[in-house]
């Protein structure tokens, strides 16, 4: 074995080498986002994952492995979450002012998401498997997961779903919002975290605090609407 | 900085548990998250301590998102055999939730009204 295999197979047994892969394909992404202008196309997100991959292929190496040092990152998922209560409480009064737009918003929001999501695939031909595993695709990972599992779905393949959809979410939500003449950041942020759960919210946040305020909101609540409608709704396309 | 990850932390633990404790279908964040609005609510000094971390935990929300996405390689499979109509029904059902939810929002919060 030469020299630098010998590192590199020491280096692949360690989570610092793909941790550090995680980082720096991230920053090329901001890179890119920051050098585009920070144009909505141009999210890191789907960057720094396309480049992740195109490592991961390269040097054959799976999943799992890449995991071990990606979830440092992932970890933080959880307490970031949390932390969107700051935001809430400092923004109270313009949230409660809103609290009836929002329950309108979301209970439309809701219904269109796993209704339109259901009906395309099933017209297209999808499998009954994806169709099952499809339906809660704008809820945050764990409620979805959880979802598709009660409907008979695969929830790995509803993760994929899910992080197909966040990414989608956070690339359309600012020209979309802007073809719609849609101004007020309220709105602006709910829609997105209600259609794109942290994905959508994370973008929000990147352009106005109140919008990601709101798409926080919107993300936990969809991800509760989506418990309850998804699988009362599922039950008309059997 | 430490207080702020302890009380972040023990939050979404104080979320995973109820959660799992009280069998509802909630992530333990979502209700760690509730649970630390409650407690601002109640006691507001503990909103400096806290606050400029959160703040720094959410501006790089997006950076978090990156090992979750490359989770997409172990479903190439099914992606490649059915990527049309995946495709399609993922990025017209998420543009018609932000629209219609948009829509609906500012309809309902009267058109006009709101922050410029």
């Amino acid at each position: 074995m030469g020299r630098v295999e010998r590192i590199w197979v020491y280096l692949s047994a360690t989570p610092l080498l793909w941790l550090a892969a995680t980082l720096v394909a991230f920053e090329a992404g901001s890179w890119i986002f920051r050098r585009s202008g920070g144009r909505a196309l141009a999210n890191p997100v789907p960057i720094a994952v396309a480049i992740v991959i195109l490592l991961l292929r390269l040097t054959g190496t799976p999943y799992e492995t890449y995991f071990e040092g990606a979830q440092f990152v992932h970890f933080l998922l959880g307490p970031a979450t949390v932390a969107l209560a700051v935001p809430l409480y400092q923004n109270r009064a313009r949230v409660r002012e809103a609290l009836v737009p929002m329950l309108s918003a979301l209970a439309a929001g809701s219904a269109t998401a796993i209704v339109s999501a259901v009906l395309l695939a099933k017209a297209l031909g999808a499998s009954t498997e994806t169709l099952r595993s499809i339906a809660p695709k704008s809820a945050t990972t764990p409620i979805a997961m959880a979802v598709s599992e009660q409907l008979g779905g695969f929830p790995s393949l509803t993760a994929a779903f899910v992080i197909a959809t966040g990414i989608t979410g956070a690339v359309i939500v600012t020209p979309l919002l802007d073809a719609l003449r849609i101004r007020d950041w309220r709105g602006r942020g709910f829609s997105a975290g209600v259609a794109a759960h942290g994905l959508g919210t994370a973008r929000a946040f990147q352009v106005n605090e109140l919008a990601g305020t709101f798409a926080g909101l919107g993300l936990a609540l969809n991800g509760i609407a989506t418990a309850v409608l998804a699988p009362i709704l599922f039950r008309f396309f059997r | 900085m430490v207080t702020a990850l302890t009380l972040l932390l023990c939050c979404q633990l104080a979320g995973e548990f109820s959660a799992r404790v009280l069998g509802l279908p909630i992530p333990g964040p979502v209700l760690g998250m509730l649970l630390l609005f409650a407690l601002l609510l109640g006691r507001s000094r503990i909103l400096e301590p806290v606050r400029e971390p959160s703040y720094a935990l959410l501006r790089h929300l997006s950076l978090l998102f990156v090992p979750a996405g490359v989770g997409l390689i172990r479903h190439t499979g099914r992606l490649r055999a059915e990527l049309w109509p995946i495709l399609v029904a993922v990025v017209i059902s998420t543009a018609a939730t932000v629209a219609v939810t948009a829509l609906v929002f500012q309809l309902v919060a009267g058109a006009g009204k709101g922050e410029r």
